[in-house]
Parts: structure tokens; C-alpha cells; sequence
């Protein structure tokens, strides 16, 4: 239908809680297929799809499963849809099956991780500890994914929208890590311009159907000559390759002539931020790296920092200490890096990372500028 | 006058259509070896085949053409 | 009934094709929508009767090109080489899932699922069942014999009580392990399935039935009627390990008196023209299930 709304959302300026950005902007993104099953603390999501996708000629199906909601993204991106699910720790745990046939099978789609507390049933409040899950182990076999980590109501507008466009241009899946904090949050946000599905680049390999026209396509994640597995690996880690060179994301603050770099990402990194403002104040030359991409993660920005002559990375995490890693593989011994967390929905106060920057910078022989050098 | 054609590359000598034969025509080929290995289906009694499909129905690997 | 001429797939074309005489009628061809690839069952494997009352299904609806099928994990994990028409490979039992998710997108492409017992009606049974119920509009082809055939012979859901396995060695003891699921009779409890039937291939006459009943399933699909399954009481030569004459006389002996052979559901034989009416007229004392009109 020529004059059928592609979009929900009238207004393009708007305030919005976190949660019902992420849907929204999906649906401006060309996502017209929503799978889902129930759980905290994401519902307002899918609350707000099986409203409004129904009204722009979209699909929302809640499922038996959070493993027949990934398997329905699988079909629909397998048919050539823009499709998504939406979960928190404990449901996606359940979707690693499908992610790694998406995976094995070079089946874009997104899933959205509003993380909570774990391991096991954890609790519901933010948390960042399925860190190592998105970025490591998503399923079995051998594969990545992008991962990004909004931090702010507008970046889950601006992520998700990209989340769909790095799925289909690189034929994977795509993870939105973001927390309940962030989800539940209201902020004013600018809503990206809404796409028509059809306006969408073609998928010349998507079951479509023959229409007689053409062979049969097929998807699938099945290679039973060692070779051939092997071939297929390969072509999709040179994919890896094109990614973590072109699509690593970060924001710099404070970072120029920092001497401890805190890096933190999605709702820590909001806190992170307030700590290294203090930091400053006090005369301490703190500065913050907010990864926006999990994976690829940052390396490059990581090196300019310590080119740039930083002396110190802290992670701060939701967790007790995944990203770490990450910073301490990026940063390879060239400089020490440290980590503080909390865990269990339990959030840092600015003043507990101040603490914690202010020790660290003693133990290091950093001494606080005066005011004003 | 009915007969059988039967597609080497794909029988498998399992004799399914050899028992399923109402008219008991057929038989596996001790003579023949298809690619895979196996002896072939073959109508021993061309004039016993009434091209009622019965082999081709039970063939489970679709080997089977009948042509009258 | 007039049945268009029979013809040869193009890749017979050459080495049966040039075997017939000009005077010569084809009775019975391998259907298009087969791929001249070899089966990888095992030799008298009945998974290649059923292909091939898919694929002439396919041929005789004309729907080929607009057909796409989904593939389990079994035996026949490989039939997207098979088919001729689009295929998506699913995981373990997700058949239905990925199906739902096709069909919602393309609603006027016909969508197949093809799974055997362990897939549709152990791992996946969760999928199996809610498909059902939500009345998808897909076509489900369920192999059901007795065994897990690609790992090597264990105990299925629908394993026979006392029958030998690899995972049953001493034979099914239902006091244990309980008893087998009679997924036909079961899924027939719901509103969402339009047509439900068990059909056996061990016969002739059995296999010219369960080739009527798949291509109803087919063409329900086309005729928006709703979800169709069809059950195949199959065999496994190699891991009931028999002969497969001696599989067909088991088959007949012991599977067909626990999974009797019939229609379980069948709204248009009932006079609906689709499920939607048969469920409505089932609930018709429940006010809130009633449709409301405008």
C-alpha cells in the first residue's frame, strides 16, 4: 500500500523511555517482524511492538520460547525480513541455539539483550555480567557478532538502526547490549527517518522462492566435508576482519592528556563519566573511554590513548570484571590496567569511582595537579 | 506392452520393488554393478510387465521409469 | 481424472531419455521437484518414498516456485539438496518455527516442514505443538519410525514399549521411561490444525494413500484451509536392523495396531472451510471466543 504509515511514532523529536525507543526506531529501521517472549525488564518493548507493528502491515508474534522466537528470526531473515527478538539474560541464554545457526548460516537479524543480574535467575536490575556471553560464547562454533552498547535513550535509537544495517550488509547477527537502566530510562530523542521495507537493498540469496526463475537457494550451516567447513570459516572470519577494521566505535572524554582512563560502557559509563568530572576537579587527569562497539572492541582507540601517554585503564563494569579482559588484551602489557564493579543490580555511586580513582592514582605516584595547571 | 527403465545412478539395489512386482517380473542384476555399488533392478519377463507401478511407487530412491 | 503427459526431469533427459522409443508413453517419472542427487538413506530407506510424494505433490500443485521447504536434523538433515525449491536447514526440532517465521513473511509462498520423530516429536515438541495451535498456515510432513536413525538407533518418542535400541538395550520398559507419544492423536486435541492424518509406507496401497493425504496437506495450504500434518509411519532397515522386506512386515506387525492409520481432524471433511470456523463452532457456549463482528 502506497499510503501505508511505515512508521509508528508521528513526531520525529520525542520523550521516550529506553525500551520503547529501541522498538521504535527497529520499526523505522525497516523491521516489520517482532518474536519475543515475555521477561523483565525488556516487556515495554514488546509491549510496544504488538501495538504498533500490527498498524504498519508488521508481524508481532509472541512465542512458545525464547529458542522458537530466535528460530523465527532465523526464518524471517532466512526469507529476506528484517526481523528481530528481544530478551534479557536468562531468555538469551536460550537463544544461543538459533544465534549460532544465524551465525553458521549468514542469517542477518538482531536480538536485543536488556541485561539483569545472573548467573541462574539472577535478579532484575542492570547489570552488565553477559559481557563475556555477547562477545565470546554466544553459541557454539566459532563466531562473532557486532555488539553494541547504547548508553544513552538516543544511542538506542541511533545503535538499533545501525544494529540492522551492519546485519544485513555483513550477513550476521547483531546484538543490542544495553541494561535495564538504560531501558527504563526516559530521555528526549531525536527518532531516525523512518525506511520503507521495500526501499531496503535486495537479498538475492534469501528463500524467497524459486519463481522458477533461478536455482534453489539454501540456507543452511551444514558442511559435512572438513574442507568445505573449513572454507566457509575462513570466508566468514575475513567478514570478522572487514568489521573490526571499518566499524570499531568509541567516545573519547577527557581522554587527550588523561593518566587514568576509565573505560565503561551502556549505564556504567554514565557514571564513569560523572566520576571523571570529579576526578578533574580534584586535579586528577582522568578521562573515559565509552566502547560503542563490545565487539569489535576498540583496540585502535585504545592505542592512541596509550601513544597519547596515558599511564593507567580502569574498567568499570556492572560485573566482576569481564571487559577487563578485553582492555588488558588491547592494552598488552604496555601499561597497568585495574577494575572495579558491582554486581547484582547493585550501581556505583560517582563518588565510590572517585574513590577508586583517587587510590589508584596514589598507588601509582600520580600526583593531582593544582587547580588551574 | 509396458516396461521398466531403471536409473543406475540412482538404485540402490534394496529389491523393495522386486517384492512390491504383483506380477513378480523383476529382478536384482547379479550381472551389473551400478556406480554406487550395487546390483541393479532389472524386468526379467518384459513380457510379464503390466506397467502398473508398483515398483516405481515403492522405489525408495525414485530410480525407476515406466514407459508403455 | 486427466493427468498431464509424464515427463522426464531435464537430467534424465540423456541416459533414460534416449532409452525410450518414439511410440513410448512415460507412465511413472521422477517429479521435477526432485534433484538428481542420490538419497543419503540407507538402501530400502522409506524417507525416499516420501520425498517423492513431496516432490510430485509440489509437481502436480505447480507450486515449485513459489514452495519453500525447511529442513530438520535426522536423516534427512540433508534434503535441502534434494528439493528443487528453496530449502532453510533448521536446528534440532525448530522446523516449525523457522516455517511460521517464513510463511509470515512471504504468506504466499507454500511452506513445508520435514521432520522425523526425534526432531518434531522430542526436542521439538514444544515447537511442534504451538505451531499447531496457532493454526499455521504450513504443511508438516512427519516421519515417524520408531528410531533415531542418523546417531545410530536409540530409543525415539515414538519408540514401541519393548523395543530393542541402542539406548534401550534390555527394550522400551514403559515403567521407566514411560510410553511412546501419539503425536497425531494428540495434535487432533487442538482448535489450530486443519487436517490431521496418519498414513504408512509399506505398501502399495498404503503409499497411494499417504500420497493423497500429502497433497491435500499441500493443497490446504494453497487453499488457506490451515495447518496440515501428515504422519508416514515409516520404517529404518538398518537400525531395526532387518531386511527392508522384513522392516515392511514389522511395520504392518507392530507399529500400524499402536499407531493406527486414519484421519484424526479434518474440518473441510467436517464442512468448515477452515479451522478458524471449526474451532469458533467448538467454543460457540465461550462468549469472549466469539468473533465480534465489525
Amino acid at each position: 500500500m502506497a499510503d501505508q504509515q511505515i512508521s509508528a511514532a508521528s513526531e520525529d523529536r520525542v520523550l521516550m523511555k529506553g525500551n520503547e525507543v529501541l522498538a521504535e526506531a527497529a520499526m523505522r529501521a525497516g523491521c516489520r517482524f517482532f518474536f519475543g517472549y515475555p521477561i523483565t525488564p525488556q516487556t515495554e518493548l514488546a509491549a510496544y511492538m504488538a501495538k504498533k507493528l500490527p498498524k504498519i502491515g508488521g508481524t508481532f508474534l509472541q512465542a512458545e520460547s525464547e529458542i522458537a522466537a530466535i528460530n523465527m528470526v532465523y526464518g524471517a531473515g532466512a526469507a529476506g525480513a528484517r526481523a528481530m527478538t528481544s530478551s534479557s539474560s536468562p531468555g538469551v541464554s536460550l537463544k544461543g541455539e538459533g544465534i549460532s545457526y544465524m551465525a553458521g548460516a549468514d542469517v542477518p537479524g538482531v536480538i536485543i539483550n536488556v541485561e539483569r543480574g545472573g548467573p541462574g535467575l539472577g535478579g532484575i536490575q542492570p547489570s552488565q555480567s553477559d559481557y563475556f556471553q555477547a562477545t565470546r560464547a554466544m553459541g557454539h562454533g566459532d563466531f562473532f557478532m557486532p555488539v553494541l552498547a547504547p548508553s544513552t535513550v538516543q544511542e538506542m535509537a541511533d545503535l538499533i538502526y545501525l544494529a540492522f544495517d551492519l546485519a544485513d550488509e555483513y550477513r550476521t547477527p547483531a546484538m543490542i547490549l544495553a541494561d535495564g537502566m538504560i531501558g527504563q530510562m526516559m530521555e528526549p530523542v531525536t527518532l531516525p527517518p523512518a525506511r520503507d521495507p521495500k526501499d531496503l537493498p535486495k537479498k538475492p540469496w534469501a528463500t524467497t522462492g524459486t519463481h522458477m526463475e533461478r536455482e534453489h537457494n539454501v540456507i543452511n550451516s551444514l558442511f559435512l566435508t572438513p574442507q568445505k567447513l573449513e572454507d566457509t570459516n575462513r570466508e566468514r572470519f575475513e567478514r570478522y576482519k572487514k568489521i573490526e577494521a571499518t566499524q570499531q566505535r568509541q567516545e573519547l572524554f577527557m581522554c587527550d592528556d588523561a593518566d587514568i582512563v576509565l573505560v565503561a560502557f551502556g549505564a556504567a559509563s554514565r557514571i564513569a563519566r560523572t566520576a571523571v568530572r570529579a576526578a578533574r576537579n580534584k586535579g586528577i587527569k582522568a578521562g573515559l573511554l565509552r566502547p560503542i562497539t563490545l565487539w569489535p572492541f576498540p583496540t585502535k582507540a585504545i592505542d592512541g590513548i596509550v601513544e597519547g601517554g596515558a599511564k593507567a585503564f580502569m574498567s568499570v563494569e556492572l560485573n566482576m570484571g569481564q571487559m577487563v579482559q578485553d582492555v588488558e588484551l588491547a592494552t598488552r602489557g604496555r601499561v597497568p590496567v585495574s577494575f572495579y564493579g558491582r554486581t547484582g543490580g547493585v550501581l556505583p555511586t560517582p563518588e565510590e569511582i572517585l574513590e577508586q580513582i583517587e587510590l589508584r592514582a596514589s598507588e601509582l605516584g600520580i600526583n593531582p595537579a593544582k587547580a588551574g595547571e | 506392452m509396458a516396461r521398466i527403465i531403471v536409473d543406475d545412478v540412482h538404485c540402490k539395489g534394496c529389491g523393495l520393488c522386486v517384492a512390491a512386482c504383483p506380477k513378480g517380473v523383476l529382478a536384482l542384476d547379479s550381472e551389473r554393478i551400478t556406480p554406487k555399488g550395487y546390483h541393479p533392478a532389472k524386468l526379467v519377463d518384459p513380457d510379464g510387465c503390466i506397467g502398473c507401478s508398483s515398483c516405481y511407487m515403492t522405489c525408495p530412491d525414485v530410480a525407476i521409469t515406466v514407459v508403455r | 481424472m486427466a493427468t498431464a503427459p509424464k515427463t522426464l526431469p531435464d537430467y534424465q533427459e540423456e541416459r533414460i531419455g534416449s532409452q525410450i522409443a518414439a511410440d513410448e508413453k512415460i507412465v511413472s517419472a521422477r517429479p521435477h521437484a526432485l534433484a538428481d542427487k542420490v538419497f543419503n538413506f540407507c538402501p530400502g530407506c522409506t524417507h525416499g518414498i516420501v520425498h517423492r510424494l513431496v516432490a510430485e505433490a509440489i509437481d502436480e500443485l505447480g507450486i515449485e516456485g513459489k514452495t519453500v521447504g525447511i529442513s530438520p536434523v535426522g536423516c534427512s538433515v540433508m534434503n535441502y539438496d534434494f528439493f528443487n525449491c528453496d530449502m532453510i536447514e533448521a536446528s534440532h526440532g525448530r522446523a516449525p518455527a523457522v516455517a511460521t517465521a517464513v510463511k509470515r513473511v512471504h504468506p504466499e509462498n507454500v511452506v513445508f516442514a520435514y521432520q522425523g520423530d526425534g526432531d518434531l516429536a522430542s526436542i521439538g515438541t514444544a515447537e511442534t505443538v504451538h505451531a499447531a495451535t496457532r493454526g499455521e498456515h504450513i504443511t508438516v510432513i512427519f516421519i515417524n519410525n520408531a528410531i533415531y536413525g542418523m546417531t545410530g538407533g536409540q530409543m525415539a518418542p515414538t519408540s514401541l514399549p519393548n523395543q530393542v535400541t541402542q539406548t534401550s538395550p534390555y527394550g522400551r520398559d514403559v515403567t521407566k521411561v514411560g510410553f511412546p507419544i501419539r503425536m497425531s492423536e494428540m495434535l487432533a486435541t487442538l482448535d489450530g490444525p486443519a487436517y490431521i492424518e496418519r498414513v504408512a509406507c509399506d505398501s502399495t496401497a498404503h503409499i497411494r494413500q499417504a500420497k493423497k493425504a500429502i497433497k491435500k496437506a499441500f493443497e490446504n495450504q494453497v487453499n488457506g484451509v490451515g495447518y496440515s500434518f501428515v504422519e508416514v509411519v515409516a520404517t529404518c532397515p538398518t537400525n531395526w536392523g532387518m531386511t527392508p522386506q522384513a522392516a515392511f512386515d514389522w511395520l504392518r506387525e507392530n507399529m500400524l495396531p499402536y499407531y493406527p492409520l486414519g484421519v484424526y481432524k479434518d474440518v473441510s471433511a467436517e464442512g468448515y472451510s477452515n479451522a478458524y470456523e471449526a474451532a469458533a463452532e467448538r467454543a460457540k457456549d465461550c462468549p469472549i471466543a466469539q468473533k465480534k463482528e465489525g
